[in-house]
C-alpha cells in the first residue's frame, strides 16, 4: 500500500540499481568422492536394535563424522601439487624410454637428480634415505658408509667401519645412523662419529625403522627378530622365527607389522607384542627372495627362488592377486609411495605401474626399466621425489620415476625443506605421540573396538556375582486367574501361546530378511520385465 | 462427626408418631371407599390413602436419616502415614517435574557454558551502528547529499531515551508478569459485561427506576465533590453535559415522537401511568435540553478557532515547507520510521504498548495525507505558473475523513487535482525532454514494474543454475552407480566362484594346490638381465635348481602339517575327569573303561570358526593379544546397549593428525565451559522462564503430563 509519491529519493536510487548478489550462493559444493575418502564410519553395518537415547547418539556421531569429512574433502583444495606421469607417443612403450630421454625432457633441476656415483671398490652398496627424502645413506659390503644430502650432494659424513657392513637405515631423523656391522648393530651421528654398538642385536642381516613406534628391527643370522626402542634404548621384545636365518625383511607401513621372507616359501608377519607370528603365508614353493609392502598396506609383493613375482591381497584373505614368472626371480623388491613396484633382477631393475594410487601394479608390461652398471644390491623409492635410488655392486644409481612419490607432503610430519630448528620440534612432538610398541596389530582400527571377550567376562561374572541376569528379560509369568481358571494347564497353555508368538514373529522376521535377499540375487539376472510375466505362476 | 449420631434418631422418631396421627387424620376418604362398595385389598390399607405432602416431607426425612450411615473407625497410624507419603510423594514428584526437560535439555546439549545467565543482545538502533560508517561511493554520497539537503534525521537518535531504557528494561520475566496482568484485566473486563448484560434483560421497572435514581444521585454526588477538589475536571463534566444536551437537541428522543410515546399517547387519556410516563420524558428532554450557562461562551470559542484553524494550519505548512525541494518528502520519512520503529518493537514490547503505538499511527495516517494533499495541491498551482510538469501520486481517496467540512474541501481538491493530472498527461507527452529535469513520479511505477521481474527471475535463475548442478550431480551418480553394483557383483563372482558349484559347502576350500602352482605368464623383459659367468654363481643355480626340483611338494606338505598343528593346538581342550580305579580295578597296565571315561568327559565347547579355515595358505594366529586389549574399552557406557553401537561413536579419530583444525576444535570442545572468577549459582526457576510461584508449577505440570504419568505412577505403585 505504499504511495508512489512518497518514495524517498535515497531508496529510488537503490532500487534501481542492480543489486549485488553472489552468483554462488552457500557454501561451495563439496564432491562426494572426495568426502567419501574420510569417512570412517561403515553405514552399511547394520546396528542391533536400539533405545531412543543411543539413537541420538548414533545421530550426534554420525553428523559429526560428516561434517569433518566434509571438512578435510574442503581442505584437498590446499594439495596442490600434482604427481608426475610418463606417457608414450600412440603405441609407444614406456619401458624403452631411456634415462637419458627421461633426463634430456625434464628441467634441469629434476635432471640433477638422476645421477650415478661410481663405487667400484668397496661394493655391493645397500642405501637408504631418510623419512623426508632429503638425506641419502649408504653402506657398502666392505664398510664403506657415508650419509649426504642427495638434493645438494653434500657430504655429511663418509667413514670405513673396517667390517662388512649388511645393512644401513635412517633412524627418526637423518641425524642417527644405524649400521649392520658383520659381528654388531652400530649406531652413528651424521658426523660419522659412533655413538652405540648394541651387542645384544649380533649378526644383523636387514634393518627397518618403525617412524612412529621409535623402534628398530632387526633380523639376524641366528634367527632372531629383536625390536629396539630407540627412544629408550631398550628391547622391547627378541622373538625367536625358527625359521633358520633371516635375511629376507620389510615393514607394513600401514600397521607397523614386520614381513619375514623364509626359506620354506612362506612370508611370517610380526608383532613385538606376540610370541608366534601373526599370521603365515605360504607364498612360493621355493624360498623367498624378496617381500615388500605398499604404503596402504593393502597388496604385498614377494618373489621367490621359483622366478616368481607376486602380489598378495593383505586385507584380511592374503590370497595372490597376481602372479608373473621372471627370467631369472627378483632379488629386490620396492614400493613407491603412489604403489609403483621396483623390482631388481640381476644388473636390471624393473618398474611397473598400477592404474591409479590404491590399485595394485599390474605386471603385464614394465612401466620403465633400466641397466645398471653392477648386480643390483638394494632398492629404495625416495620419498617426496620421483627417484629411485639403486645400490649395486658399482655404486649408487638415482633414477628418475616420473608419478613415483606423493607429490604433496606434510610440513609438520616430513618436512624436506625443515631447518634445525623445525627438526627439533618436530622430534619433541614425535616423541610424545610415540605408540607404545605392544599397540601393533594386523588390524590398527581395532583399537576402536570394545574388548568383547572381558566385556562378556564381565558380564558372565555379575551374573554369578547377582545369581541372575539383571539385563535379560524377565520371562513371561502368567497371571494368576479366579474362578477355577488359573489351573496349571491353562497356565502351561498361556505361557504356549506366548512362546509361540514370539517364535512366529522370528519366522516372520527372517521370512522378511530372505525375499530380499532373493531379490538382491535376482535382479541383475532377470531381463526386462515383458507384459505376459504376469501369467507366469 | 460420630457425636451428632443419637440426637438426629431421636428427632426421627418424634417426626414418625406426628406422621402416623396424621395419616389416621387423612383416613377418611377410604372408609368412603369402602362405604362404595369397591373391593379392598389388603394393600389399600398398608398405602397411605392420599400422598399428601406432608408425608412426603416425613419420607424425604426418613431417607436423610438411612443415608446417613454410621462414620467408618479412623484409619490405622500405618495406613494414614502411607497415604500422607503417597500424598506429599505426588505434589514433591509435581514441583519437581517442572525441571525434566531443563534436566533432558542439559543432558543433551553440546556444551554448557556457566554461569547461565546471559547478556542479553543489545538492541542497537540503526543510528549507533550509523555513526561509524561514512559515505563512500558516490552513490553514497549523493543519497547522504539528498537526506542533508532535506534535513532528514542522518545520525540524531530515532528513540528518546524513555524508550531507549523500557527497550532494555523489558526482560522475559516482566514481559510474562505484564502479560499476566493484562489477562486478568480481561477476564476482569469480561465479567463486567456478563454482569451488565444481566443486569440490562432483569424487565422490573421499578428496579430501573431505582437504580436510575441512585445513579443520579451518586453523579450529583461526585459532580460536586469534584467541584470541590478539582474544577477542570469538573468543567469536562460540564461539557459532557453539554454534548448531552446537543445531541438531545438534534435527536428528537424524548419529545414524545417515537412509536412508544404515540402508543402511550393514545393511552394515556384512560391510563395515569402513561401519563405520567409522558410527562416524564418531556421532562427530560426539557432538562437535557436546558443550557449549562458556565461553558458555553468558551465553547463556542473554540468551535469558531477550530473552524478558522482547518485549513489554514496547513496551507501554511505547505508554504513553509515549499523551501525544500521534496517537501512531501519530510512527513511520510517521519512515519516511516515509525512503522519501522513499530515493526522492531512487537517481540520487545508488551501487547498494549504496540497496539497504542499502532493506534497512535492509525491517527496519523489519515491527518499526514490531507496535509500532503493540500500541499501537493499548493505546489502544484506554483508549478503549473512555471512548466507545470510536476506530477503527483494519485489521490488516495481511501480515508473517512472525521470531519465533514474537512471533507467537503477534499472532494474539492480531489476534483482539482484529477484535472490537473490530465493536464499534465498530455503536456508530458508533448515535452518528454523536461521530464527527465525533475524525478517524476509516474515513471517510477513501470520502472518498478519492470524490475521486479528482474528481481523475481534472479533467484530463479540462481535456482535453476544450483537445480542444472544438481541434475548433472545426479547424472554423474547415477553413471557411478550403475557400474558399482556391477563390479560389486564381479567382485562377488570372483569371490564366489571357487565356492558357486557347492553351495551347500558354504565355502569351498581353496586349492592350495592352485595357488602355487599356477602358470604365471613369463615377462619378457626388454632388458633381459646379463648372467655374470661366475663358477659359484653357477653352482648356486643348479643347487637352487635341485632344490627347486624336489622342495615343492615338501613345502606344501610341511605347511599343510604346520597348519594342522596350529589348529588342534588352538583348539579349546576337553576335560577328561575320570579317576582311574574308582568303581573298578586299577594299578599298572589297567585302563579304565570307555564308558567311564564317555561318562566323566567335559566336552569345551566349540568356538568360533577359524579366520583361515578356507584359507589353505594361510594360518591366522587366534591368539588374543592381551597388551593390545589393556587399551581397549572394556565397559560399555550408559545409554549403549551393544557394543558395535559404541564402536560406531568412536569411528571417527579427533586428533589434530587426522582432522583439520577446525574440525579438532569442534571435536574437543569441552563439555562444560566456566568463567573463571564467575559464581556459579545452582540453577533457579527464573533462569529458565518459570516463575517461583505455585500457580507456575501447576502450569508446568499441565505441559507435560505423559512425563508424569510414565515416570511417576511407577514409583507410585511401587510404594
Amino acid at each position: 500500500m505504499r504511495r508512489l509519491g512518497s518514495i524517498p529519493a535515497c531508496q529510488r536510487i537503490a532500487s534501481s540499481l542492480p543489486q549485488a548478489q553472489d552468483p554462488f550462493p552457500g557454501p561451495a559444493p563439496v564432491s562426494v568422492e572426495v568426502a567419501q575418502k574420510f569417512r570412517r564410519i561403515d553405514k552399511s553395518k547394520k546396528l542391533p536394535h536400539s533405545k531412543s537415547k543411543t539413537r541420538s547418539r548414533l545421530e550426534v556421531a554420525e553428523a559429526e563424522e560428516e561434517e569433518i569429512s566434509v571438512k578435510a574433502a574442503r581442505s584437498e583444495l590446499l594439495l596442490a601439487e600434482e604427481p608426475g606421469f610418463l606417457e608414450g607417443e600412440e603405441g609407444e612403450d614406456t619401458a624403452k624410454i631411456r634415462q637419458a630421454d627421461i633426463v634430456e625432457a625434464v628441467d634441469i633441476a629434476s635432471a640433477a637428480k638422476h645421477f650415478d656415483l661410481n663405487l667400484r671398490q668397496f661394493g655391493p652398496y645397500r642405501l637408504n634415505y631418510s623419512q623426508t627424502g632429503r638425506h641419502l645413506a649408504f653402506g657398502g659390503r666392505r664398510g664403506h658408509v657415508a650419509a649426504l644430502d642427495w638434493v645438494t650432494k653434500k657430504l655429511m659424513c663418509e667413514i670405513n667401519v673396517m667390517e662388512a657392513v649388511r645393512d644401513i637405515r635412517f633412524l627418526h631423523s637423518e641425524a642417527l645412523l644405524a649400521v649392520a656391522q658383520n659381528r654388531w648393530l652400530h649406531i652413528y651421528d651424521n658426523q660419522g662419529i659412533e655413538l652405540h654398538c648394541i651387542r645384544r642385536c649380533d649378526r644383523v642381516t636387514r634393518l627397518e625403522f618403525l617412524p612412529f613406534h621409535f623402534l628398530l628391527a632387526t633380523s639376524s643370522e641366528t634367527g632372531f627378530l629383536t625390536y629396539l626402542d630407540v627412544s629408550v634404548g631398550k628391547i622391547v621384545a627378541a622373538l625367536n622365527a625358527r625359521a633358520g636365518r633371516l635375511d629376507v625383511m620389510t615393514q607394513n607401513p600401514y600397521n607397523a607389522v614386520i614381513h619375514l621372507g623364509h626359506s620354506n616359501g612362506t612370508v611370517s608377519l610380526w608383532s613385538p607384542a606376540m610370541k608366534e607370528p601373526l599370521a603365515k603365508i605360504l607364498c612360493h614353493r621355493g624360498g623367498v627372495r624378496a617381500v615388500a609392502v605398499d604404503s596402504t598396506g593393502t597388496c604385498m609383493a614377494t618373489s621367490g627362488l621359483d622366478h616368481q613375482l607376486k602380489i598378495f591381497d593383505l586385507r584380511g584373505k592374503f590370497q595372490p592377486l597376481s602372479a608373473r614368472t621372471l627370467p631369472q626371480g627378483a632379488g629386490h623388491l620396492a614400493f613407491s609411495q603412489r604403489g609403483l613396484l621396483a623390482a631388481g633382477m640381476g644388473d636390471v631393475v624393473n618398474i611397473w605401474a598400477g592404474q591409479g594410487k590404491a590399485s595394485p601394479p599390474s605386471l603385464e608390461k614394465p612401466y620403465l626399466t633400466h641397466r645398471l652398471s653392477g648386480h643390483v644390491h638394494g632398492l629404495q623409492f625416495c620419498p617426496f621425489e620421483d627417484v629411485l635410488g639403486v645400490g649395486h655392486s658399482g655404486g649408487i644409481t638415482s633414477m628418475l620415476v616420473p608419478g613415483a612419490a606423493e607429490p604433496n607432503f606434510d610440513g609438520l610430519e616430513s618436512n624436506p625443506y625443515r631447518s634445525r630448528k623445525q627438526r627439533q620440534e618436530w622430534e619433541v612432538k614425535a616423541l610424545l605421540e610415540k605408540v607404545p610398541a605392544e599397540l601393533i596389530c594386523l588390524d590398527p582400527r581395532a583399537l576402536a573396538e570394545v574388548d568383547v571377550v572381558s566385556l562378556e567376562q564381565a558380564k558372565k561374572e555379575r551374573i554369578e556375582r547377582l545369581g541372575y541376569d539383571p539385563e535379560s528379560k524377565a520371562p513371561f509369568q502368567p497371571k494368576p486367574k479366579l474362578k477355577g481358571r488359573s489351573s496349571t494347564a491353562s497356565l502351561v497353555k498361556r505361557k504356549r501361546k506366548v512362546m509361540d508368538e514370539e517364535h512366529r514373529d522370528k519366522v516372520r522376521q527372517s521370512l522378511e530378511q530372505q525375499p530380499q535377499k532373493q531379490e538382491k540375487a535376482a535382479k541383475p539376472v532377470g531381463a526386462r520385465p515383458s507384459a505376459l510375466d504376469r501369467f507366469v505362476r | 462427626m460420630t457425636t451428632p449420631r443419637a440426637p438426629v434418631k431421636m428427632r426421627g422418631m418424634v417426626v414418625v408418631n406426628e406422621s402416623i396421627r396424621s395419616f389416621w387424620k387423612q383416613s377418611v376418604p377410604l372408609m368412603e371407599r369402602i362405604g362404595s362398595g369397591e373391593r379392598l385389598a389388603l394393600s389399600d390399607l398398608l398405602e397411605p390413602v392420599k400422598t399428601s405432602s406432608s408425608l412426603a416431607t416425613v419420607k424425604k426425612q426418613l431417607n436423610r436419616v438411612k443415608s446417613k450411615k454410621t462414620v467408618e473407625l479412623p484409619l490405622n497410624k500405618e495406613e494414614v502415614e502411607r497415604i500422607h507419603r503417597e500424598v506429599a510423594f505426588n505434589k514433591t514428584s509435581q514441583t519437581l517435574s517442572k525441571w525434566d526437560p531443563i534436566v533432558q535439555k542439559n543432558r543433551q546439549a553440546e556444551q554448557l557454558v556457566f554461569p547461565l545467565m546471559k547478556e542479553q543482545s543489545a538492541f542497537a538502533p540503526i543510528e549507533h551502528v550509523l555513526n561509524g560508517w561514512k559515505a563512500r561511493t558516490p552513490l553514497e554520497q549523493e543519497i547522504f547529499n539528498l537526506l542533508s539537503k532535506n534535513k532528514q534525521p542522518v545520525t540524531d537518535p530515532l528513540l528518546t531515551p524513555v524508550e531507549k531504557a523500557s527497550l532494555k528494561a523489558m526482560s522475559l520475566e516482566e514481559a510474562k508478569m505484564r502479560r499476566a496482568e493484562l489477562q486478568r484485566a480481561r477476564a476482569l473486563q469480561s465479567y463486567y459485561e456478563a454482569r451488565a448484560r444481566r443486569e440490562k434483560k432483569i424487565k422490573s421497572k421499578k428496579y430501573h427506576r431505582v437504580l436510575k435514581k441512585g445513579k443520579a444521585k451518586k453523579a450529583l454526588k461526585e459532580f460536586e465533590t469534584l467541584r470541590k477538589t478539582d474544577p477542570a475536571a469538573a468543567l469536562e463534566e460540564l461539557e459532557k453535559l453539554e454534548k448531552a444536551r446537543m445531541m438531545e437537541r438534534m435527536s428528537l428522543k424524548h419529545q414524545n415522537s417515537g412509536k412508544w410515546a404515540k402508543s402511550k399517547a393514545i393511552m394515556a387519556k384512560y391510563d395515569l401511568e402513561a401519563r405520567q410516563a409522558m410527562q416524564d420524558q418531556l421532562a427530560r428532554n426539557k432538562e437535557l435540553t436546558q443550557k449549562v450557562q458556565m461553558a458555553s461562551e468558551s465553547e463556542e470559542e473554540e468551535g469558531g478557532e477550530e473552524e478558522g484553524d482547518l485549513v489554514p494550519d496547513a496551507v501554511n505548512e505547505a508554504h513553509m515547507t515549499a523551501d525544500g525541494l521534496n517537501p512531501w518528502m519530510v512527513g511520510n520519512h517521519s512515519s516511516d520510521a515509525k512503522e519501522a520503529e513499530i515493526q522492531k518493537d512487537p517481540e520487545q514490547l508488551p501487547e498494549p504498548m504496540a497496539n497504542e503505538a499502532s493506534e497512535s499511527e492509525e491517527e496519523e495516517i489519515p491527518v499526514a495525507e490531507e496535509e500532503i494533499l493540500l500541499k501537493e495541491f499548493e505546489e502544484r498551482r506554483s508549478l503549473r505558473k512555471k512548466s507545470g510538469l510536476n506530477q503527483d501520486a494519485k489521490p488516495v481517496g481511501r480515508q473517512e475523513t472525521k470531519d465533514s467540512s474537512t471533507q467537503e474541501v477534499l472532494s474539492e481538491l480531489r476534483a482539482l487535482s484529477q484535472k490537473l493530472n490530465k493536464d499534465n498527461r498530455q503536456r508530458r507527452k508533448q515535452d518528454v525532454g523536461s521530464v527527465r529535469t525533475v524525478l517524476s513520479v509516474p515513471r517510477e511505477g513501470p520502472a518498478a514494474e519492470e524490475e521486479e521481474p528482474q528481481l523475481l527471475q534472479r533467484p530463479e535463475r540462481a535456482q535453476t543454475l544450483e537445480e542444472l548442478e544438481e541434475l548433472s550431480k545426479e547424472g554423474c551418480f547415477q553413471n557411478e552407480e550403475f557400474p558399482r553394483p556391477a563390479s560389486e557383483g564381479q567382485q562377488l563372482e570372483s569371490n564366489n566362484q571357487p565356492s558357486a558349484p557347492k553351495k551347500k559347502m558354504k565355502e569351498q576350500m581353496i586349492d592350495l594346490q592352485n595357488i602355487l602352482t599356477t602358470k604365471s605368464p613369463s615377462v619378457k623383459s626388454l632388458a633381459v638381465p646379463t648372467i655374470e659367468e661366475l663358477e659359484d654363481e653357477q653352482e648356486r643355480e643348479q643347487k637352487q635348481m635341485i632344490k627347486e626340483a624336489f622342495a615343492g611338494d615338501d613345502v606344501i606338505r610341511d605347511f599343510l602339517k604346520e597348519k594342522r598343528e596350529a589348529v588342534e593346538a588352538s583348539k579349546p581342550k576337553d576335560v577328561d575327569l575320570t579317576l582311574p580305579g574308582w568303581g573298578e580295578w586299577g594299578g599298572v597296565g589297567l585302563k579304565p573303561s570307555a564308558k567311564k571315561r564317555r561318562r566323566f568327559l567335559i566336552k569345551a565347547p566349540e568356538g568360533p570358526p577359524r579366520k583361515d579355515k578356507n584359507l589353505p595358505n594361510v594360518i591366522i594366529n587366534e591368539k588374543r593379544n592381551i597388551h593390545a586389549a589393556a587399551h581397549q574399552v572394556r565397559v560399555l557406557p550408559y545409554p549403549f546397549t551393544h557394543h558395535q553401537q559404541f564402536e560406531r561413536t568412536i569411528q571417527t579419530p579427533i586428533g589434530s593428525t587426522w582432522n583439520t583444525q577446525r574440525a579438532f576444535q569442534k571435536l574437543t570442545t569441552p563439555k562444560v565451559v566456566t568463567k573463571p572468577g564467575h559464581i556459579i549459582k545452582p540453577i533457579k526457576a527464573e533462569d529458565v522462564g518459570y516463575r517461583s510461584s505455585s500457580r507456575s508449577d501447576l502450569s508446568v505440570i499441565q505441559r507435560n503430563p505423559k512425563q508424569l504419568s510414565i515416570r511417576h505412577k511407577k514409583q507410585l505403585k511401587k510404594d
